[in-house]
């Protein structure tokens, strides 16, 4: 009985291990409309005043990603890059970005981002950027999820930082 | 008579080298080939040191001229990530493989933003900065490269051609790399110039 009651409290322990490698905080789980993972921010350099934040989001039930928080910059807008033709154009969602029910959207380079605007320092390697993004959902109720993003090198594609050995880019 | 002849013998030559060029093995680049083009002739502007820098200062290298702004959160990273690539395929030779970043947003992107921000990727990265819009302007216009300002919410961001110009060892410019062409693509195409313009 007692072994029982410490397994079953181990896989707890490991599923919050889980989450927290994830960077998700309690409020992404289980019955959360949303679910936030590998989510990650391009350092930058002294005098550098914005960057994007990128994830996958995916949605149990219709949901829109309208806008966002953060200690680490004043202002935080949901941004949609894209090539037209060879030219890179960059926009604010001016609606946010709609996410279907059981879909999955990727924030990542080529495409969508939350980017973070005036930073008034530089965000670095290692630190972690608690961010907070504001969804809307189909009755119009409001959802802020609190997620936790890791800071990866500014040269790098993004990869975890444990994923390295491509030459360059995340730190080996 | 002896006219005619001569004619029909250059007509012949005249088709003959269109046919051995045709069948010519010598692969295509991966990227557009623009040698002999009107635009892009040479760049004189102040690098992030002050120095004045121009194309001839190159010469025996193999440049990638990129324009671009610091405040980009996607495509001019992702551009200089795959530069890094490109130079680390091509070996000893990516020591003579030299990138050159123009910025489009001299207002927020200062000589030492610029110089750090480069630095992340590699420090032998030329960093070129015009001193006023309108030497932009002219910059610009002179590699028919498009860029504009547009107002985001808090903010603003640049639209800009993301093409990567190359030039041969010889200064002279000979490849437009799509933002979408892979590192080692590049990087072939890299090895192409060196092995025809060594």
């Amino acid at each position: 009985m007692e072994r029982t009651l410490f397994a079953v409290r181990r896989n707890l322990l490991a599923w919050l291990v889980v989450g927290a490698v994830a960077g998700v905080s309690a409020t992404a789980h289980a019955h959360a409309p949303v679910t936030i993972t590998d989510p990650w921010v391009r350092a930058t350099v002294p005098g550098q005043k914005a960057t994007g934040a990128f994830m996958h989001i995916t949605a149990h039930e219709a949901v829109t990603l309208v806008g966002g928080k953060t200690p680490v910059a004043p202002v935080v807008e949901i941004h949609e890059m894209k090539m037209v033709g060879d030219r890179m154009q960059m926009r604010a969602l001016p609606n946010g970005l709609a996410i279907g029910a059981g879909q999955t959207v990727h924030l990542e380079p080529g495409g969508y981002h939350v980017m973070l605007i005036d930073l008034p320092k530089a965000v670095e390697v290692g630190q972690k950027v608690p961010l907070t993004l504001t969804f809307t959902t189909a009755n119009g109720q409001r959802l802020d999820v609190d997620i936790e993003a890791e800071v990866r090198p500014l040269g790098g594609m993004g990869r975890p930082m444990s994923h390295g050995g491509h030459g360059h880019g995340p730190q080996r | 008579m002896a006219r005619l002849f001569a004619a029909w013998r250059r007509i012949v030559w005249a088709i003959c080298a269109v046919v051995l060029a045709a069948c010519s093995d010598q692969p295509a680049f991966h990227a557009q080939e623009i040698t002999g083009a009107d635009f892009g002739r040479d760049f004189v502007l102040p690098d992030t040191e002050g120095r004045v820098r121009r194309l001839a200062d190159f010469r025996g290298e193999v440049v990638a001229l990129y324009f671009g702004f610091i405040q980009c959160p996607d495509v001019c990273p992702t551009a200089l990530a795959r530069a890094v690539e490109v130079k680390r395929l091509l070996g000893a030779q990516g020591e003579r493989f030299r990138v050159v970043f123009v910025t489009v947003d001299p207002e927020r992107d200062t000589p030492e933003v610029v110089r750090a921000y480069l630095n992340a990727f590699d420090p032998t990265f030329v960093g070129l900065i015009p001193p006023d819009a309108a030497t932009l302007e002219a910059t610009a216009k002179a590699f028919r490269v498009f860029y504009r300002k547009v107002p985001t919410g808090a903010s603003y961001t640049m639209d800009h051609t993301a093409t990567t110009f190359v030039y041969d060892p010889k200064g002279r410019l000979r490849l437009a790399v799509p933002h979408a062409m892979g590192a080692k693509e590049f990087a072939e195409d890299v090895a192409r110039l060196f092995a025809e313009a060594p």
